[in-house]
């Protein structure tokens, strides 16, 4: 079948959603899921949405800014970050005019608390930035735009799941997507495309990242010839739940949680003196490590415990009720009395499609973009984060940049007109589909990707050492090999998973094989990579952005630099 | 732990009507239904067609008719659920494939509703004003997800599926005691309706089914109370 809109849009998380509001007034726009929206994952977001409002002590966009930076270890791109900071505290007043339901303060403003990495005097000691709703903020915020996206009828084709960017003489013109219900291949024509698909957690065992994080989006612009840009940059959250990968919020150390090693110390006394448990993720994460290493993980196990009694039963049933219940339905245990086990989780991607303040995906090095063709969220890379995410965020990013994205989409549509399809649009789409339902291989989806999640969480985890990673790549290619002979047992069209997650497993690997390419080649540390055969940052030779492109002959990797305006680089100690 | 996986499967394009099927699974007593699920699903057959994302209970997709009663497959463990598990997909929709359904009909629902904040006063500089207390007021119906499971397991909507059901009433009641909306006569007279709130009859499988532990019953009395007495409580 097929459809024309001016605009389409694939992923109905916050940051799609909130273009989608932009552009309702200007054309007619199609936001594609492969979900029901109020499925997306931003509704797992946690502890909150930072925005120098100054509700509770005096704070300052331009703190903000600074501790973005810093917290990126200074290979974010200072313009995106200015923005960031600027542009959140009307996108938080925005919100909450919608509805969304903050806590207060006493006196009836936006309640704020602390945050990891956020700080006020360009980092003289933690502030009260992150706007929050208990510990779901991220639920009342999808909620909230989806319920505008209600109110002003914007369209929806949900279960509906990306194949293919349709790009003709060098514009973007649509997408191919598969309808989930029927098996059926759509083909959507468009003026302007945005991609916001989010994460690729799925790449590793134990991660916080729904099953659907399979980075649809980067891996088909990818294969459209788009780079992918500081791809090596992924975060591992501190504290998921030991094995389950289940997120325990930074929130709970915002409010006074303490993670603490078998002899019951506070160890991040000594990696983080002035922020301690309020250090940035990359550094406690790596505090963890070298903990479990030292032999002080619990009970000689790879994980810690993250002590919230201290807060008290009051504190941790009103600000943190949906944690005190995962503890108590995953775990069996109360945290207002019992400390948590936690231990690194893979969380969030600081890389993905590259992109300008505007949205606009970018080609190359010079930063030219690819017409007609936007991303915003995590799949994108701005870089507001450079080489490491600060908690709270993330949430301001899907709607500062998803309202931009979706604002110079509409001033493109007014400039624009549709360009032709390129012939047959969906056949290399249709052909993928048509391979893997005939396949008569022997090898399973399942153990495939068991042996991707496994193999990239030891050798491209929290640290990384170069023969590791070499290991990694050589595996990547034995498992996209393996891959050509995947065989389904269902071959029918209805509402076929089985087939969704063999074209899913597709994705994960050429992103793994990115993401292993851009680890080898950069012999730094920095943010969240770090390379123990390389552990100082080289801001010399490395103080660039990565671009990886995928050709015929494997992974070509370029670089650009890093937009520098207010803050030198400097060392990265809190 | 060995258990016995009795699931109910219909493909409509291939089956007459719906059937049982059981799969062995080896399990640890700490994993999810939601693994067990996954278990059969990529290591013995690739045919079970299932919801599922975020495995932690916080989207809503897996919501489910396990042993009888309304759950999501990722927030029950294997060890509280015995050797034998009968699993179904929701009641009162209809079927698409093995244990998913429609959800259409029920997000229709939610959307009569008007389910997004009323208010025709300009917009302040800054946040509107809320107290705590106005905060707390409607605290509990912010936490639906839209899971399904109180409007399937609801009796009423059993019998009629014209029943608006237990959760558009809570997405209602969350913006009817918001402070900051105005909006409540407009979505009280849609609810005021034979097929509004009064189809319901306080049978509380809504608030046993919840994963959200929110008091549904009483907010639908909430709302009832609104229309009979005019008055805010």
């Amino acid at each position: 079948m097929y459809h024309s809109f001016d605009a389409i849009i694939v992923g109905a998380g916050g940051a799609g959603l909130r273009a989608a509001l932009e552009l309702g007034q200007i054309g007619s726009v199609a936001v594609l899921s492969k979900l029901y929206p109020t499925r997306s994952h931003t509704g797992a977001a946690q502890g909150g949405i930072s925005a120098a409002l100054g509700n509770t002590e005096e704070d300052l966009w331009e703190w903000h800014m600074f501790d973005t930076v810093k917290g990126g270890d200074y290979l974010v791109d200072q313009d995106a970050a200015e923005v960031l900071a600027q542009e959140a505290v009307e996108t938080v007043y925005e919100l909450e005019h919608w509805g969304l339901p903050f806590d207060r303060t006493p006196d009836g403003k936006i309640a704020q608390r602390p945050f990891g990495g956020h700080t006020h005097h360009f980092g003289q000691g933690p502030v009260r930035r992150s706007c929050y709703a208990a510990d779901h903020t991220g639920h009342m915020i999808l909620q909230t735009i989806y319920q505008q996206c209600v109110r002003h009828n914007v369209q929806f084709f949900e279960e509906y799941h990306v194949l293919d960017l349709l790009v003709q003489d060098g514009v973007a013109c649509g997408v191919t997507a598969y309808q989930i219900l029927t098996g059926e291949i759509h083909t959507f024509r468009a003026k302007v495309v945005l991609f916001a698909t989010g994460g690729m957690g799925r790449m590793f065992s134990i991660t916080s990242n729904a099953h659907a994080l399979t980075g649809d989006g980067p891996a088909i612009a990818l294969r459209r010839g788009v780079p992918l840009e500081d791809m090596e940059f992924f975060q591992f959250h501190p504290t998921g739940i030991y094995k389950m990968g289940i997120l325990i919020t930074e929130a709970v150390r915002g409010e006074g949680g303490i993670l603490l090693n078998s002899e019951g110390e506070r160890f991040m006394e000594r990696y983080s003196p002035t922020l301690l448990d309020l250090a940035p993720r990359d550094i406690v994460s790596r505090s963890i490590y070298l903990e479990v290493q030292a032999g002080r993980g619990i009970q000689g196990k790879d994980y810690v415990y993250l002590d919230a009694s201290r807060l008290g039963r009051k504190v941790v049933e009103a600000k943190l009720p949906d944690i005190a219940d995962f503890c108590r339905t995953y775990l069996g245990i109360d945290p207002a009395v019992e400390p948590m086990p936690v231990q690194p989780t893979a969380h969030y991607a600081m890389g993905g499609i590259p992109t300008d303040v505007h949205g606009r995906v970018l080609l190359d090095d010079k930063n030219t973009p690819l017409p007609g063709f936007y991303a915003a969220g995590e799949c994108a890379c701005v870089s507001v984060h450079g080489a490491n995410r600060l908690g709270t965020n993330s949430l301001v990013d899907l709607v500062v940049f998803g309202r931009r994205a979706g604002r110079d989409m509409a001033r493109y549509l007014r400039e624009h007109d549709f360009v032709p399809l390129p012939d047959e649009p969906e056949c290399e789409a249709c052909d993928e589909v048509e391979r893997l339902l005939a396949g008569q291989g022997d090898e399973s989806v399942a153990v495939i990707r068991q042996e991707l999640q496994k193999s990239m969480m030891d050798h491209v985890g929290v640290f990384r050492v170069e023969a590791q990673i070499e290991a990694e790549v050589a595996k990547i290619h034995e498992l996209q090999e393996r891959y050509r002979r995947v065989s389904l047992q269902d071959k029918h069209k209805r509402f076929n998973t089985e087939l969704l997650e063999a074209i899913e497993l597709g994705y994960l690997l050429d992103l793994a094989e990115i993401t292993a390419a851009s680890a080898l080649a950069r012999q730094e540390s920095r943010g969240a990579h770090t390379r123990e055969d390389y552990p100082q940052r080289d801001d010399e030779r490395w103080l660039k952005h990565t671009l990886a492109y995928r050709t015929e002959r494997g992974v070509e990797l370029k670089y650009k630099p890093v937009s520098i305006t207010r803050f030198e680089p400097k060392p990265r100690t809190y | 732990m060995q258990v016995t996986l009795k699931i109910q499967r219909f493909n409509p394009e291939l089956d007459d009507k719906p059937y049982w099927k059981e799969y062995q699974v080896d399990v640890e007593p700490g994993d999810r239904l939601l693994d067990a699920l996954h278990q059969v699903k990529w290591y013995q057959d690739g045919t079970l067609a299932f919801r599922r994302s975020c495995a932690h209970g916080v989207c809503g997709s897996d919501a489910m008719t396990i042993n009888s009663a309304n759950r999501l497959a990722c927030k029950l463990l294997m060890k509280d659920l015995g050797t034998r598990v009968t699993v179904e997909p929701l009641r009162g929709f209809p079927i698409v494939k093995d244990l998913v359904v429609d959800m259409e009909p029920f997000f229709d629902k939610y959307r009569s509703i008007k389910p997004y904040l009323i208010n025709y006063d300009p917009e302040p500089p800054v946040e509107r004003y809320q107290s705590p207390k106005e905060r707390a007021r409607f605290d509990d119906t912010t936490k639906c997800i839209l899971c399904g499971a109180c409007t399937s397991s609801c009796p009423s909507f059993w019998g009629n599926r014209d029943y608006v059901g237990p959760a558009a009433i809570v997405q209602a009641h969350r913006f009817i005691f918001d402070s900051r909306d105005q909006g409540a006569n407009e979505r009280l007279e849609i609810l005021n309706d034979r097929d509004g709130v009064w189809r319901c009859r306080t049978i509380f499988n809504c608030v046993r089914a919840c994963p959200r532990e929110i008091d549904v019953t009483r907010a639908i009395g909430e709302v009832k109370k609104l229309l009979l007495f005019n008055r805010m409580v």
